[in-house]
């Protein structure tokens, strides 16, 4: 059982990270973002690109500590990054400002994601084919901590990397002006732009926040896994499960939500299939929609 | 000196008109209040004179400019201020947080501003860091005439500062807004409560999308006609 | 490639067939969304639910050696339109189930529940192997009147039977519409709180809404299983059993049957098409990648319509009621 809690707890680590973006987009432009998961592959994708780059020009082989990837994966965060948060400007840019101008309802910018998600995911399969892809064949050294817990030493990296991203959104949100602004125009978009707040500047922020996390969350998750081009769409479904938990635009909801689903699917596995993870996850949303509508923690601070 | 004036405004929602030609002055350093009953069109008529709702005709002067194509966020960075009638607190931020949200814009040390506005309004000090949908009505009136109050703006509006709030508080907004008016702010009253002629220099009383009279508050109020209409007396 | 005439009808035969299967899944969501305002993302939920009942009402429950590889719960060998009577109770009976729980969230959660309806169907489907056999699914599923046409010939009957059901409901759908029962599903979609101020119970109209919609995708299950005469949960996935028919009513254009029709005549065709147009220009070497341009075209033209056609190709059709 304490070896389920904690691959629950790295499971929700990642479902955390992912989908702290996609509530935080959720708050301030009413768009359920249905591409997030595909963005979360694009970002998987470019990483690899850099890192076979790099590996091409024979720089950057060596393996980090005891990780089974080499310099390489870690610097082509940078690159990474930067292409998720462009590519999701330019579409906020080309779809959903369009949308958010003429006033259509959220249902038509939901609908247009999804049509967001395909063109990606088509350029997925396109350019790099339906093969799994991994970021370095090395050997995936095993850690044995106590009560019986087998735990991959990548696995430390990614909750390591995942909680420090959180915590660093957090304090953006929790202290800094722009933060402030950004939760202010979640909470009473009208009463922002009274305050002089520019709502489509501080759009471009949240994009620039949710590229950044979408970018981080896929390599995190080709680490744990490896690249496939449904792998963000197969996860997209537990992230909205788990920023419904949360309630709407809340990181700190998000987060526990995805410690939640990530702890109750694999725990769930002591009794049922583990096929059923995923149902599990919907399951408890489903009774969180019924008897909790605004997430199970009401609206929260942040 | 003329501060705000609005002419021969026409406006309103989707293809539905609620003002139909209205005009007003407002002269600087007064308490120019609107009264009228609900669903005169109070509401609408500080809409579009903040840019939320764009006039379908007329003009809408500020401080000699034209402002009738300025958005909400270009008309705050000029001077006015606007407390809407409701939602007009951020209820997920905290107290000090929606204080800091009314300086947005501000790239000076406010700091200074925010403590004469904890001053004006003492109970807001004491719950500096709970959150605003936590406060009882008549914090969250205070809490919102604050916010707008961190631009130290030349032309306040606020929208119905009085409704739903308890009695004794009442008294002490209408206090407060005198006080405004002491240190040289304009203020545009809309309210439904006629406590609030007796605090005005002038006033206007609207019906229908319509200007049924206008004039000292005084005389207004000794106007059988008008009293008996329009002011429930 | 070179394609006999023959290879060219037969192909598109069981296009329109399968077309044809889309439209009916877009008409009943267009009952939901298009008239009533119900967001409905579960459609592959009582997509499947349809299939699978219909399958199971069917087929005979294997014997003998059979037994061993396939395993399902039952196996009446009814005829065939028990079997798409089946498919349309029972979708319709899960459908008032669903909807008495989840009715009353605000539209975007009911969305988003009904996705995870949809999802945790087709993942019971997939784990319970005592029910349809599991992941590996059902095969050789009975196929109507098949004794009458010689086999190679079977699919233009089949494109018969198929259009005569496109048909039925798409009159029965319009008719429903004009009807006074349908004036009041437009009224809750344009105005809620002002059906309910007029004495309705707008929840039981919903609720009915729901239940004749998931019929009407029940009965496109059941074509579905006995045109493909296989199914597997995996059919089911949102992307092929929802996101595509919501494509399909948007092109289209929303709250308009024959919109639903166009639709999924469309995306259909660019879909099950664009490969055999792709293969003649690709460079050699790209062909397994070819057929994914599909994904890009249906995506980007989603997008074009959704933001410069909002309303759709042939946007709302007007409606006049009947008293
Ligand atoms: N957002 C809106 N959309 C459509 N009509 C509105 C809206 N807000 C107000 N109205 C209508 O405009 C008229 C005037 O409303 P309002 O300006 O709020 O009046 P007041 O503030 O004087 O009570 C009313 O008939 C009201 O129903
Ligand atoms: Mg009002």
């Amino acid at each position: 059982m304490a070896e389920l809690i904690v691959y629950g707890i790295i499971l929700g680590s990642i479902i955390a990270l992912g989908s702290i973006g996609l509530t935080l987009i959720w708050g301030i432009t009413d768009l359920f973002n249905c591409a997030h998961g595909d963005q979360i592959t694009v970002g998987a994708y470019t990483a690899f690109v850099f890192t076979s780059l790099f590996s091409n020009m024979g720089i950057l082989q060596g393996k980090v500590g005891p990780f089974s990837f080499c310099w390489g994966v870690l610097l082509a965060f940078i690159p990474a990054v930067i292409i998720s948060v462009v590519l999701a400007l330019i579409i906020d840019r080309w779809v959903y400002k369009p949308l958010r101008h003429s006033g259509a309802h959220f249902i038509t910018s939901f609908i247009a994601s999804i049509g967001v998600a395909w063109v990606l995911r088509g350029f997925i399969y396109i350019i790099w084919g339906a093969d799994f892809h991994f970021y370095s064949s090395g050997l995936r050294t095993v850690a044995f901590l106590p009560l019986g817990i087998k735990l991959r030493i990548d696995e430390i990296f990614i909750v390591v990397i995942a909680w420090m991203a959180v915590a660093l959104v957090y304090l953006f949100l929790a202290k800094t002006k722009k933060g402030k602004a950004l939760r202010a125009l979640a909470d009473n978009p009208g009463l922002a732009r009274i305050s002089g707040i520019d709502t489509e500047y501080m759009i471009k922020w949240a994009w620039g926040i949710a590229g950044t996390l979408i970018a981080i969350a896929g390599i995190l998750y080709g680490i744990e896994t490896q690249l496939r081009p449904e792998m963000g769409w197969i996860f997209l479904l537990p992230l909205f499960a788990a920023i419904i938990l949360g309630g709407k635009g809340s990181i700190t909801g998000a987060l526990i939500g995805g410690l939640l689903l990530g702890i109750a699917q694999q725990v769930s596995t002591a009794w049922l299939l583990p096929t059923y993870k995923p149902a599990i996850a919907f399951i408890i949303m489903i009774a969180v929609l019924i008897f909790r509508p605004k997430g199970i923690f009401g609206r929260r601070h942040i | 000196m003329t501060i705000l004036e609005v002419e021969d405004i026409t406006s309103g929602y989707g293809s539905m008109p609620v003002l139909h030609g209205l005009s007003l002055k407002i002269e600087k350093g007064q308490i120019v209040s609107l009264l009228g009953p609900n669903g005169a069109g109070k509401t609408t008529l500080l809409r579009t004179i903040f840019g939320i709702l764009k006039p379908w005709k007329g003009i809408i002067y500020f401080d000699g400019k034209d402002i009738k194509d300025l958005p909400p966020e270009k008309i705050t960075r000029i001077g006015m201020g606007y407390v809407p009638q409701e939602e007009n607190i951020f209820p997920s931020l905290t107290v000090q947080e929606n204080l800091e949200m009314g300086a947005f814009i501000r790239e000076d040390n406010w700091s200074g501003r925010l403590e004469d506005i904890y001053e004006m309004f003492p109970d807001l000090t004491k719950r500096r860091k709970s959150r605003a949908g936590e406060l009882s009505g008549g914090m969250r009136q205070m809490l919102a005439i604050g916010r707008a109050l961190m631009l130290n703006p030349v032309l306040l509006l606020l929208d119905e500062p009085s409704t739903g709030i308890a009695p004794y508080l009442v008294d002490q907004i209408f206090e407060k807004i005198k006080a405004l008016k002491g240190h040289g702010m304009t203020i545009f009253l809309v309210e439904q409560n006629t406590q609030a002629l007796k605090c005005s220099d002038r006033s206007y009383i609207l019906e229908g999308g319509e200007k049924k009279a206008e004039g000292n508050a005084c005389d207004l109020l000794a106007d059988e006609e008008i009293a008996k209409h329009y002011l429930g007396k | 490639m070179g394609m006999s005439l023959g290879g060219v009808l037969n192909f598109l035969v069981s296009f329109a067939i399968m077309a044809s299967i889309y439209a009916i899944l877009a008409i009943g969501l267009n009952v939901h969304w298009g008239y009533t305002g119900l967001l409905n993302f579960g459609i592959a939920g009582f997509f499947a639910l349809g299939a699978y009942t219909s399958a199971l009402i069917t087929s005979p429950k294997p014997v003998g050696i059979m037994a061993n590889y396939v395993r399902q719960a039952i196996g009446l060998n009814l005829p065939f339109l028990l079997g798409i009577a089946g498919a349309a109770i029972v979708s319709g009976v899960i459908a008032g189930v669903i909807g008495i729980l989840t009715l009353r969230l605000s539209e975007g959660y009911l969305a988003i529940a009904t996705i995870g309806i949809a999802e945790s169907i087709r993942i019971f489907i997939n784990n319970e192997s005592w029910l349809a056999n599991g992941p590996q699914g059902l095969i050789g599923l009975p196929r109507p009147l098949h004794n009458i046409v010689p086999r190679c010939y079977y699919n233009y009957l089949y494109l018969v039977i198929v259009s005569i059901f496109l048909t039925v409901i798409y009159f029965a759908v319009e008719r429903g519409i004009r009807s006074p029962w349908g004036r009041v599903l437009r009224a809750i979609r344009e105005d809620e709180i002002m059906v309910s101020a007029d004495g309705k119970n707008v929840f039981f109209f919903k609720l009915q809404s729901l239940i004749f919609g998931a019929m009407i995708m029940g009965i496109g299950g059941a074509l579905y299983a006995h045109f493909s005469a296989a199914i597997q949960p995996g059919v089911f996935e949102p992307l092929f059993g929802t996101f595509i028919i919501w494509a399909m009513l948007t092109l289209g254009g929303t709250g308009n049957n024959k919109g639903a029709i166009i639709g999924s005549f469309i995306v259909w065709a660019l879909w099950s098409w664009s490969t055999f147009l792709i293969f003649k220009v690709v460079p050699r070497g790209f062909e397994t990648r070819a057929p994914y341009i599909r994904y890009v075209l249906i995506g980007l033209l989603l997008i074009f319509i959704i933001i410069k056609r909002p309303k759709g190709m042939l946007g709302e059709e007007a409606h006049v009621s009947e008293f």
